[in-house]
Parts: C-alpha cells; sequence; structure tokens
C-alpha cells in the first residue's frame, strides 16, 4: 500500500533524507525508528503530501502522491508530529470539518464522528472548547480526525508522544488491532513500542536505512544476542570456564566469582544455535550436580542494537 | 468542479467560526461603522454640503478606512495556521491548496461585505433627506467591495508570507498605503512635474485609489473590474507560490 523509492529530501546544501526505500503493506505495522533529526518526520511529511521530495518516488495505494495528490492523500489518516487542532473550535467541530473535507456529510459524517470518539475516549469531551483541552486530549483528538474516515493507510508521527502510561497502552492496543486490516507506519523513541505493535521496524540514522526487519531480526543484531548467562554454586570459577570451553557449541566464555556463586556469560559460536547452548550446558550441570541458581538466555535488546546502528557513525565524525 | 466547491465551502466555514470566535470581528466592526459615521458626518462634511449624494461625503473614506482595519482581518489568515501547525493538518488533506486560499478568502471577504452592509442606515438616512441616484450607489457599494477585497488579498499574501501577525499587518498596510498613493491626486502631481505624463498614467493604472474613482462617481467601467480582479488574482496565485516554499519545496 505504502511504496518509497529512493526518497531524497535537500534542504539547500544539507541532506535530510538520502535514498531511503520500503515498502508497508497491508496488515503490517512498520515502526520507524530513529534519533533525533533522522529524518523520520520529513520521510512522513513527504509520504502524506505536505513536502514534495528533492528525488525519489512516493506511491500509496498505486498513486504517485506528487502525480495525483489528492487521490494519494485520500487513502491516508496523517497524525503529525505536533498533533494540531484548532483551538478555536469543539473537538466536535473540529472532527466535523475533518469529515467534510474528507468527503463525509450528513449521517455518515455523524456516524464517523461518534465511532472515532468511542474509539479514542473522546466522548465526554466532545462539545468541549479544544483549547480547554488536556495535552492527552488533544492528542488523541488529533489522532480521531486521522481515523474518521477509516482510511487504508495511516501515518503516525509519534502517536504515544507526551502520553501518561495508560494512555500509550490504549493507543498501542488500538494500533495492534488496527494494524490487522490496514498498512500502518509510526514513528517512535520508545523501543518497547517497537516490540509491542510492530510486524516490522526501520532504523534511519541521519537520512539513510541502516536496519530493516522483524523486531526479533533486529534483536539477533545484538552483540550479545544468543548469549547464555549462567550463575551456579559448586565449581571454581577455573573448572567452570574449563567444562564450559569443552562444550562444541560454546564460543567465548568470561567467568567472574560472586561469592559462593560463579557466574558465566557464554557466547554461542553461531547466532543459531543458542537454544541448543542453553540445553547443553543444562545438560553439564546435571551431569556435574552443580547447584542452579540461574540460567538465562539473552534475547537481544533494541537498544543495544539502536546504539551500535545510530551512534557508530558520530565517533567517526 | 462540485468537490472543489465543497472543499472550498468547508474551509470557508471554517475559518468564518474561527474570525467569529476571537474578538477581532466585533472590534472589527464596531471601529468599522463608528469610524466611517464619524468621518462621514464630522470631516466629509455630510449635512453641511447639502447634496443627496454619498460619494465624496461617505465612500470618500472607505480605502482609508479600508487601509487600517482590512490588514487587521486578513493577518491571521495563513499566520495562524503556521503558528497553530495546523498547515501541515490542512494541506494534507485531499484538498488542493487553492480551495484553502480560495476559501479563507471567501471568509473573510464575506465578513467585509456583511461590515459594509451593515452601513445601510446612511443609505435610509440619504434617501429621507433628500433623493439620491440609487444606481450610483450601489456602483459604490461594489467598487467598496471589490476594494476591500484587493486588500484583503493583499494581506492574505503577506500573512502567507510569516508566522508573525504583526508583520503581515504592516507589510499589508505599506503595500495598501502605496497601492492608493500612486493614483492619490498630491502625489501624481508631483510625479508629473518630475517625470512627466507617461509615468503618471503608469503609475496610476496600477492604483487603486484611482480604480475607485470611477465606481464612486456611480460608473461601474471594465477596465475597473478587471484591475480589482487581477490584483485579487495575482495575490492569491502568488500566495499558493509562497505556501509552496513554506511547504519546503
Amino acid at each position: 500500500m505504502i511504496t518509497v523509492e529512493n526518497l531524497v529530501k535537500e534542504f539547500g546544501t544539507k541532506r535530510a533524507v538520502n535514498g531511503v526505500s520500503f515498502t508497508v503493506q497491508k496488515g503490517e505495522v512498520l515502526g520507524f525508528l530513529g534519533p533525533n533529526g533522522a529524518g523520520k518526520s520529513t520521510t512522513m511529511r513527504m509520504l502524506t503530501g505536505f513536502m514534495p521530495p528533492t528525488a525519489g518516488r512516493v506511491a500509496i495505494g498505486g498513486r504517485d502522491v506528487t502525480e495525483d495528490p489528492i487521490a494519494a492523500k485520500k487513502l491516508v489518516g496523517y497524525l503529525p508530529e505536533s498533533a494540531p487542532s484548532y483551538s478555536d473550535m469543539t473537538v466536535r467541530g473540529f472532527l466535523g470539518f475533518c469529515a467534510e473535507l474528507r468527503g463525509l456529510s450528513g449521517t455518515a459524517k455523524k456516524d464517523a464522528i461518534q465511532k472515532v470518539a468511542a474509539l479514542c475516549f473522546l466522548e465526554n469531551v466532545l462539545h468541549q472548547s479544544v483549547d480547554t483541552l488536556s495535552k492527552g486530549y488533544k492528542h488523541r483528538t488529533c489522532l480521531a480526525q486521522s481515523l474518521i474516515h477509516d482510511p487504508a493507510v495511516l501515518v503516525l508521527d509519534e502517536p504515544t508522544d507526551g502520553l501518561d502510561p495508560n494512555q500509550k497502552h490504549e493507543v498501542r492496543q488500538l494500533i495492534k488491532r488496527m494494524g490487522q486490516t490496514k498498512a500502518i507506519i509510526f514513528s517512535t523513541h520508545i523501543l518497547e513500542e517497537v516490540e509491542a505493535c510492530c510486524s516490522r521496524a526501520i532504523i534511519i540514522d541521519r537520512g539513510v536505512v541502516v536496519a530493516n526487519g522483524t523486531p526479533e531480526q533486529l534483536k539477533l543484531r545484538a552483540k550479545h544476542a544468543g548469549s547464555v548467562t549462567l550463575r551456579v554454586s559448586g565449581p571454581t570459577a577455573e573448572a567452570l570456564r574449563g567444562k564450559l570451553s569443552a562444550l562444541s557449541l560454546a564460543g567465548d566464555v568470561t567467568v567472574q566469582a560472586d561469592g559462593n556463586v560463579t557466574e558465566a556469560r557464554i557466547l554461542p559460536r553461531d547466532k543459531n544455535v543458542s537454544r541448543d547452548l542453553a540445553s547443553s550446558i543444562g545438560d553439564l550441570i546435571l551431569a556435574e550436580r552443580w547447584k542452579l541458581q540461574e540460567l538465562h538466555t539473552e534475547e537481544g535488546r533494541l537498544d543495544d542494537v539502536f546504539r551500535a546502528l545510530t551512534t557508530a557513525d558520530t565517533k567517526r565524525s | 468542479m462540485t468537490e472543489s466547491c465543497r472543499n472550498i465551502w468547508t474551509v470557508t466555514k471554517r475559518e468564518l467560526s474561527g474570525l467569529f470566535a476571537s474578538p477581532v470581528a466585533y472590534v472589527f466592526l464596531v471601529i468599522f461603522l463608528l469610524l466611517l459615521g464619524f468621518l462621514t458626518f464630522s470631516l466629509g462634511g455630510f449635512f453641511e454640503r447639502g447634496q443627496a449624494s454619498l460619494s465624496e461625503a461617505f465612500f470618500y473614506w472607505h480605502p482609508w478606512v479600508y487601509l487600517l482595519l482590512v490588514p487587521a482581518v486578513g493577518m491571521r489568515l495563513w499566520a495562524e495556521e503556521r503558528r497553530q501547525n495546523t498547515l501541515e493538518l490542512l494541506l494534507t488533506m485531499p484538498i488542493a491548496p487553492w480551495h484553502a486560499i480560495v476559501g479563507k478568502f471567501l471568509a473573510s471577504w464575506l465578513f467585509l461585505i456583511l461590515a459594509l452592509f451593515l452601513t445601510f442606515p446612511i443609505v435610509i438616512t440619504v434617501g429621507k433627506l433628500g433623493s439620491p441616484d440609487y444606481g450610483s450607489i450601489v456602483a459604490s457599494y461594489i467598487g467598496s467591495a471589490l476594494l476591500a477585497g484587493a486588500f484583503l488579498a493583499v494581506t492574505e499574501l503577506t500573512s502567507a508570507m510569516t508566522r508573525n501577525q504583526i508583520i503581515s499587518f504592516i507589510v499589508a498596510l505599506i503595500v495598501c498605503f502605496g497601492l492608493i498613493l500612486c493614483g492619490f491626486e498630491p502625489v501624481t502631481n508631483l510625479v508629473q512635474n518630475s517625470l512627466g505624463d507617461g509615468a503618471v498614467g503608469l503609475l496610476r493604472s496600477l492604483s487603486t485609489w484611482y480604480h475607485f474613482d470611477a465606481f464612486k462617481r456611480g460608473v461601474v467601467d471594465f477596465r475597473d473590474l478587471l484591475y480589482f480582479g487581477s490584483v485579487i488574482g495575482f495575490c492569491l496565485f502568488t500566495t499558493s507560490v509562497v505556501l509552496r516554499g513554506v511547504r519546503g519545496a
């Protein structure tokens, strides 16, 4: 539904977006990660037709955003980063305005407003003026306008920004639910959000895509992904190191004594065998009759991956 | 075609609701009517003239009153959108930018026409005191509405250029002042003495004052209609160019 090919955006001499390409199909939720200034919002502004690209192509539902903007925009619901709304209108008035621009009128408009108000928990504030709302409500009002025409594509720029944990949870559930029937792309800094609702994630840094995969695939790229942490009492540090290194699936082994307990971290020889490594360590413990305190396989942490991929450049410069 | 009209009308409605939500609209109406009244009866010497005509006592003042008050109405048109970040919302809706430009213009113009309509007591007054040429009065009102529209279009353009309403107001005021002056007699005489007739002719043709003159006398001349249409058209078109730049084209 969303196709982005070699998107470039220059502001004077600065290249904010430098050859970004990706696709989002119906039923996919794509998480858009990146440090501040990486080009996430700029890319989203080009996706929604607000900003024309310097080069490259964006198509929504097959319609080129530059050549056929109105048809493309009809398919998109957009939540901008600042979650704007007209402060002099009531929530109902604002949603009505957006609904009309989306081609809804009469009872269809009224029903759509009721539906998104329920979806975004705005029923109690429909009659209130937007400037009297708290930040969370203002945010949800803007989210509601992005959903009002039940679009096939949703582009959400930091949809949980500034919301309290309960509200964050609600919005994530909503995104996950809608992701089953829509093509959704949302940008965020919160890595746990990516794990919670995305089927795929892209990490963008300085205008370039540096990673693209499912959250599981991305986590495997972490340095310590697949490593096993072991805490036992029984053997000495050297003895433990010796026995563990002898395992066929073990790679690097680091050992540390901590009072009665010895702690070891075992990296697998090969990322794919980490599960088998844990069970072979389990067998070893049983055979040696050690007292097991903790056996844990490290899944890999997204923020390690994120940091590795996005700060590497800053070190170089 | 009808989809465009629908979009334009939706923007117009929203703009009108925004206009009447702020005190600017009501303050404008009161000041406009009071000021025009004062100028007509006091400075304009309406009663002293002894003529059943509104041309010199009443309509003479319209350009000057519009000069001060129309930028106050138009300055918020785009500056507010940029300040509130709603520009991003508006222009990612499935409408063409010119729908929004025309819709906003129409809303403020309708408001100005309403203000103009509220001056009807003076027409009743002159009708009771004598027998004026009503056709002439209608022509003058048409010209006045077009004049307001021209100043409004200039202000819409300056509003799109800046986030700051005050700057928009000041620049619009200066431009509209220039447009009046380049056809205003004391100025044209000065130019005539130094640069000759050709320069004066050119300068005058750019002036709102000059083109309003025929309307004031009760004449609807096609060339004057063309002038006001061109000013409005040019300013609104340039607004779309400016907006493209604002969006980062």
